[in-house]
């Protein structure tokens, strides 16, 4: 015996029970309360289908809400609670919802709660306290999910009989088969029905797929039909709420399969009728399985209804069980046989049921015209059966209408699959049109849709099978509508006065069952699905304890803090010693593209917007790159290396759309040239060493004359060669210094040590941020900002006047010479401080006129300056203005300058 | 046209709500109209409201080639927002939503705009000074911004994941508190409704097959129930315009692609308001059903198929989840996706074409709902009198060729830009 | 998620390509200005076949042609482009 718990209180289960069988096994009939109305409900099904027994399993972080009784296995412990009723099951106060029932219509929300979007928000206070099933956990989830792909040639979905069949054939004929199953033993109908009572069938068939290679996956659910038959399988490894054995919960498998088979089986119909919804009201197989299978006998006083022959297994089995048929109403004309010796009523059908505390009573039929009564607990019902054709439809297929089984089936498909056993042919049926009774007739259970609700949206005009089922909810519940779409269709139909297949379809849609999130994120959810990269320096940061800044994928260090300094503190001093001794940096993430061959300056000069052609060997530049349609979006530099080698550096943050425009530009534009351009950007890891003693501290570390400014030299550090450029960022004479990434740390401890000795300090991004903006220097993401052409930016002086760059087309476009446009100004303020992102105003109520796009503080001076955008800017300089950030209550009077503040006439570069 | 009332409601519930006129009719196309707009999603369905109940036009239809709001009115993820960085964007988004706060009144359905703050996440202090950049330019244009810290995000959402070593950790946020959701279906029911009372015909189950011609001029339209002649045609078909403008013969600036949403099982209220984050391309809110409401980046690649892809929604989940790792346990219970006209700088357009009696409204990206009453009312404006309004001016189509594009991104000329 | 079949790598998952543009909006750098601003801002955008520029990005890097109706996802030809397709 195994002990779990539903409500507080202690049950025993049998080994296999689902949660649904031990509940009836204890005599428990009343599990859940519907969505709208509260209203009293049981176990309708045996299987995933099930609309009404959805209970909270587990609790903690483990807490499963709605989850199917129908659909979780016992195990030892196993907590379940109901759910959306207060303060009990038995007695929710929620139900007087369905007195007001004749006012809540469906779509009645649309009619009513008018007035101001506050108003609505009151009434939708209550209304989102009442809506919603369980209570989602609070918790942090403390299982794994993961995800694994295979390939196969065929792929079996369903191990009934015809599923199992078909992987038998499969496997043994040599193809790599994958067979799965939700539930979780194999056999399906054979268990249902009792048919393989031994299992030897299912064992020996089983045994067979597995020696000739097959996997079988019990327990896993095919919910996705993708592209190119990929198929998404949802694996339970552990049941919900129960600690998995290896901390792996549920799998996810991606699997891309020659072949589909899909052995789905069929969903059986309800019917409608009055209260046809009340504990006691169950599918007819569902008794069945029950029976057979579980060994539970779910009612002593039985009512049959069915529209086919299927019902009467039901009927014997439970009259083999003991119990009583009372009734068994078949909805079809008596037809001319044998004695079934059961009491069979012909042209029967049920219309309403009686109850009390949430049990059935008695059951009301027509029979052949009259209404008759039977006292009963528990009423099986058929009203035919659903081929699942779920995966089919996702896979892009189409349907057929079969008649006799009042059924849609598989017609084409347009992926490599096929389907078989009772999703293809399923069995014959009797037409039975509902009759609209006044009362509540339940089509979709969970969201408590109603036959009339059906006939309103009718006649109000939501008459396609879309507005139907979005106007009054239906099909829209965690049962996906499994039950009651085609009662649905049958009344639309009905109304339209046309064929079942003419009144439409809805969409079907992935995930076949509901899909835990957890599974779906599996191990991405602990890095949000985007990956870290390491800085090849990481861990000689990382030893120095830096507030780290991300980038993209990246973290670099913002400021070094000594002591208790702050970050603004840290990165002060660091920026004082960059501009009054020499400082060094990480700048290893920079783009860095090597380009070779005898037209690499060709090709940089359609790359660039520049000049590189007349670039001496051993000298560089800055440049710019815009986009096709002239825009600016990255800049760098550009460094002759040899007679056909250049180095180009270009933005961090840009790094990846450089590398992939590159790629496009010389595959596609210029395969022509003789060129190779190769992404070395973590090749190199990268030192700047900037200050005015950067050029005595780098002629200690190479002991040689260090390049003049903008020139390139190879050297040695510590023994390892490097590539030095004298370029500069921060507006002081500087270096960067690019070794093999493998080999960084050496070179980095001895630029350490000799920084050290010069009395010089790291400096992390903050302080680079100071430095560049006292300079006037672009960042990209900020002045670059993909809106602004050369000219915006002052850089249309540096552009190549042959042309021929990417972006010269783009760049003639009328609206970019235009008066008007945004343009890079210096800010300096007057008073208060320049708040970054603030607005530039004329005056207060005044609409802006540019942004703050950075702002900093003089270095050795002090005081408050900034870069901008402003409309016309250029032509604005000594102009007041205010820059005010209403978000942060923070407002400067600022001054357009210039935008440089810093050794404007670059002295010094000099040596 | 019944009124709907808490009154009529009660009347229904002693007559079994019987009483109830449908929304709209059923009308068979007339031969002549002065104003056809193709397409019956909200835009179009709204645009022909304005056209009759503004500019007191009288004889337009509506051509919906399958049910009305059964593209992206009734696919998307329903946010309402004014929250950009531009200021045409500012200007033709906050018209839409101070018509949003009204719209229940006005068309006399409710379309359950429930103003319950739209939140960007900042996730680091340079993400905090983009959000306050962003905010200031909104207040300066006179729409609610406020920034948030950490604290107020924790109290507004407290199933966010606050901790310092998140992936992306939450350092603060930016809210529109008049921002929220509303109810996309009705959105389009409520225009049909109000629409139609006013005389529109809305043409269901007619698709637009090709543009009749005189020289230079479109004069009426062929569909699949027949000609039908035209003053003027409105195209209005969201992730189809460039089909439709096809058979006009013209190319726009725009590429169809798919994105999805997605929504697990109800679930009682644990997200409060709409939560946005650029760093993590993903959108949350809970719907009052009790969904909770998922969307994420669109498939980045052109595609008419309508259909979802793995691959994108466990992506999104995961961002999703690294947000509010509460969400782990809950399920997935429906996937869908909707195709977007992905316009070439992620701007709508709106207006003339160079065919002589032929607009275009399209290319929304994945942003047109909130735009639903400012895109029917500017639109109207056009279609009524041939010129733009001064709010969907700057949305012209030439804006491309003359290089007046209004890129919020910065991301430059493609869809799915490097 | 598609299938696509790389000339160099063959049968590969879709998330390892990322999409670039299609073939006629490959703008030639010796286009007149307005005959390139056309390429670049307007798509034929075919509710059915086209020819597209796809990347190995998380394979090879190699580019190529796949021509794919954006309907049914069906891919009637792959071929590489650029030097790689040389033999």
């Amino acid at each position: 015996m195994i002990n779990f718990s539903f409500d507080g209180k202690t049950y025993q289960a049998e080994k296999g029970d689902t949660l649904a069988a031990a509940l009836l096994r204890n005599g428990i009939g009343l599990v859940g309360r519907s969505f709208k109305y509260h209203r009293p409900r049981g176990i309708m099904t045996a299987g995933v289908e099930e609309p009404n027994a959805l209970v909270t399993i587990g609790d903690g972080g483990r807490t499963e809400p709605n989850t199917r009784a129908t659909d979780v296995f016992v195990y030892e412990g196993l907590v379940a609670k109901s759910q959306n009723r207060w303060p009990n099951l038995s007695f929710d106060i929620g139900a007087v919802l369905g007195l007001a029932a004749p006012a809540l219509s469906a779509g009645f929300y649309y009619k009513t709660f008018f007035g101001s979007a506050k108003r609505w928000m009151f009434y939708e206070y209550f209304i989102r306290k009442a809506a919603g099933l369980g209570n989602a956990p609070t918790k942090t989830d403390p299982d794994l999910f993961s995800q694994r792909a295979a390939f196969c040639d065929v792929l079996v979905v369903g191990a009934g009989p015809a599923g199992l069949s078909a992987a038998l054939e499969a496997a043994e004929a040599g193809k790599r088969v994958i067979l799965v199953e939700q539930d979780n033993i194999l056999g399906a109908s054979l268990i249902r029905d009792g048919q393989d009572r031994d299992g030897a069938w299912v064992e020996s068939t089983q045994a067979r797929i597995r020696a000739a290679g097959g996997r079988i996956l019990t327990r896993t659910t095919a919910s996705g039909y993708w592209e190119h038959d990929l198929v998404t399988l949802t694996q339970r490894i552990a049941e919900p709420g129960q600690i998995p054995p290896h901390g792996v919960a549920q799998r996810l498998w991606h699997v891309r399969a020659g072949q589909v088979i899909l052995a789905t089986g069929s969903i059986e119909r309800p019917m409608a009728f009055a209260h046809n919804d009340r504990p006691g009201v169950m599918l007819s197989q569902a008794v069945r399985t029950y029976l057979n299978r579980f060994g539970v006998v779910p009612g002593k006083r039985v009512v049959i209804a069915t529209n086919n022959d299927d019902a009467y297994k039901t009927a014997y089995a439970l009259k083999a069980a003991g119990a009583e048929i009372v009734a068994v109403l078949d909805a079809r004309p008596a037809p001319a046989g044998a004695d079934s010796g059961l009491p069979v009523y012909h042209n029967a059908v049920p219309l309403s049921t009686k109850g009390a505390r949430h049990c059935l009573k008695s059951v009301t039929a027509r029979v052949s015209g009259l209404t008759q009564s039977w006292d009963a607990d528990l009423i099986a019902v058929s009203g035919g059966f659903t081929p699942v054709v779920h995966l089919h439809m996702q896979a892009g297929g189409t349907l057929d209408w079969n008649d006799a089984a009042q059924a849609f089936v598989p017609a084409t498909s347009r992926q490599n699959v096929t389907t078989i056993g009772g999703a293809a042919n399923p069995e014959p049926v009797f037409n039975v049109v509902p009759v609209s009774t006044p009362k509540k007739s339940f089509i979709d259970f969970q969201n408590d849709v109603t036959l009339s609700d059906v006939d309103l949206a009718w006649a109000e005009g939501y008459r396609s099978v879309e507005h139907l089922k979005r106007y009054t909810t239906l099909g829209m519940a965690t049962d996906q509508g499994k039950l009651s779409n085609m009662a649905a269709l049958g009344r639309l139909a009905e109304k339209q006065g046309v064929a079942i297949p003419e009144a439409g379809l809805t969409t079907f849609r992935p995930p076949y069952t509901p899909v835990t999130m957890g599974l779906l994120a599996g191990a991405g959810a602990k890095d949000a699905g985007a990956h870290v990269r390491r800085l090849a320096l990481y861990d000689v940061h990382a030893a120095k304890n830096p507030i780290w800044q991300p980038l993209g994928y990246w973290f670099r260090p913002r400021a070094y803090p000594v002591g208790s300094e702050t970050l603004a503190q840290a990165a002060m001093r660091e920026a004082k010693a960059v501009r009054s001794n020499v400082g060094m940096t990480d700048v290893s993430t920079l783009a860095k593209f090597e380009v070779s061959g005898p037209d690499a300056a060709a090709f940089l000069e359609i790359i660039c917007a520049t000049t590189v052609g007349k670039l001496a060997v051993g000298r560089g530049r800055y440049t710019f790159m815009l986009r096709e349609d002239g825009f600016v979006f990255d800049d760098g530099t550009v460094w002759r290396l040899d007679e056909n080698r250049y180095l180009l550096t270009s933005s961090t943050g840009g790094a990846d759309r450089m590398a992939t425009h590159i790629s496009y530009v010389r595959q596609f534009l210029c395969p022509h040239l003789r060129v190779s351009a190769v992404n070395v950007q973590e090749h190199y890891a990268g030192i700047a060493v900037a200050g005015p003693q950067a050029k005595a501290t780098l002629a200690a570390l190479i002991g040689e004359e260090p390049p003049r400014h903008m020139s390139t030299v190879l050297a040695m550090i510590s023994g390892v060669p490097v590539i030095i450029l004298a370029a500069s960022y921060s507006g002081e004479r500087a270096f960067e210094i690019y070794v093999e990434a493998s080999h960084a740390g050496p070179v980095w401890a001895a630029c350490e040590t000799e920084v050290a000795k010069q009395g010089g300090a790291l400096y992390g991004l903050e302080a680079m941020e100071f430095l560049r903006i006292e300079k006037g220097h672009l960042v990209v993401g900020g002045e670059v900002d993909g809106r602004m052409t050369p000219h915006d930016l002052a850089l249309d002086k540096m552009l190549n006047k042959a042309g021929g760059y990417v972006g010269a087309s783009g760049l003639s476009r009328p609206a970019l010479s235009e008066a008007g446009r945004r343009q890079l100004v210096g800010l300096e303020a007057i008073e208060g401080n320049i708040p970054e992102g603030a607005m530039l105003v004329t005056g207060e109520g005044a609409s802006p006129q540019g942004h703050v796009s950075a702002a900093a503080f003089r270095i050795l001076d002090g005081g408050s300056i900034a870069l901008g955008q402003l409309t016309d800017g250029f032509a604005r300089h000594g102009e007041e203005l205010i820059a005010t950030s209403p978000t942060r209550g923070q407002m400067a009077r600022v001054r357009v300058v210039a935008p440089h503040f810093y050794d404007t006439a670059g002295e010094r570069y000099r040596d | 046209m019944s009124q709907y009332s808490a009154f009529g409601l009660l009347r229904g519930a002693l007559n079994g709500q019987k009483h109830w006129q449908p929304a709209w009719r059923d009308p068979e196309p007339k031969s002549h109209y002065d104003i056809i707009i193709i397409g019956g999603g909200g835009h179009g369905l709204a645009t022909a409201y304005y056209l009759a109940k503004v500019h007191g036009l009288k004889n337009i239809a509506v051509l919906e080639k399958g049910w009305i709001g059964g593209g992206n009115t009734g696919r998307n993820t329903t946010i309402v927002r004014s929250n950009y960085r531009l200021k045409p964007l500012h200007d033709l988004f906050e018209f839409g939503l101070k018509m949003w706060e009204h719209l229940s009144d006005e068309l006399n359905y409710n379309v359950m705009f429930s103003p319950r703050g739209a939140m960007f996440l900042g996730h680091s202090d340079a993400d905090m000074t983009k959000l306050a950049e962003r905010g200031d330019a909104m207040r300066c244009d006179g729409i609610d911004a406020d920034l948030m810290t950490r604290d107020e995000v924790q109290k507004l959402e407290p199933l966010l994941d606050m901790s310092r070593d998140a992936r992306f950790p939450i350092e603060g946020g930016l809210i529109q508190r008049r921002g929220g959701t509303a109810r996309h279906d009705a959105v389009a029911w409520g225009y049909a409704r109000g629409a139609d009372s006013l005389g529109v015909d809305i043409v269901q189950k007619c698709e637009v097959t090709g543009f009749v011609r005189d020289g230079d001029a479109v004069v009426g339209v062929e569909t699949t129930r027949g000609r039908i002649n035209a003053g003027r045609v409105g195209i209005c078909v969201a992730g189809h315009s460039g089909h439709v403008a096809g058979l006009a013969g013209l190319k726009l600036p725009v590429e169809s692609q798919t994105l999805q949403a997605m929504v697990t099982e109800g679930v009682k209220p644990m997200i409060n308001s709409v939560i946005m984050s650029q760093s993590l391309h993903c959108y949350i809110s809970q719907s009052d059903k009790g969904g909770i409401v998922f969307g994420g980046d669109p498939d980045n690649w052109p595609s008419y198929a309508q259909r979802g892809n793995p691959m994108v929604m466990e992506r999104a989940v995961a961002q999703g989840l690294a947000l509010v790792p509460a969400l782990s346990r809950l399920r997935m219970v429906r996937t869908w996706s909707g195709v977007t006209d992905m316009s070439f700088d992620g701007a709508p357009i709106i207006g003339e074409t160079p065919v002589k009696n032929l607009f275009l409204n399209g290319g929304w990206c994945y942003g047109g709902f909130k735009a639903t009453p400012a895109s029917g009312w500017t639109y109207a404006h056009t279609l009524a009198t041939g010129k733009p309004h001064a709010l969907n001016a700057p949305f012209a189509l030439d804006r491309f060729e003359r290089g007046a594009t209004i890129d919020e991104t910065g991301s430059g000329p493609m869809p799915n830009s490097r | 998620m598609m299938q696509f079949t790389c000339p160099h790598c063959g049968p590969r998952d879709q998330a390892e390509f990322i999409y670039e543009r299609t073939v006629d909006a490959v703008v030639s750098l010796d286009a007149a200005p307005e005959e390139a601003m056309k390429s670049l801002f307007t798509r034929t955008n075919p509710r059915g076949v086209d020819d597209e520029i796809w990347r190995h990005t998380y394979g090879c890097r190699a580019w190529m042609v796949i021509t794919r109706n954006r309907v049914t996802n069906e891919i009637s030809a792959t071929r590489a482009v650029g030097p790689e397709a040389l033999p």
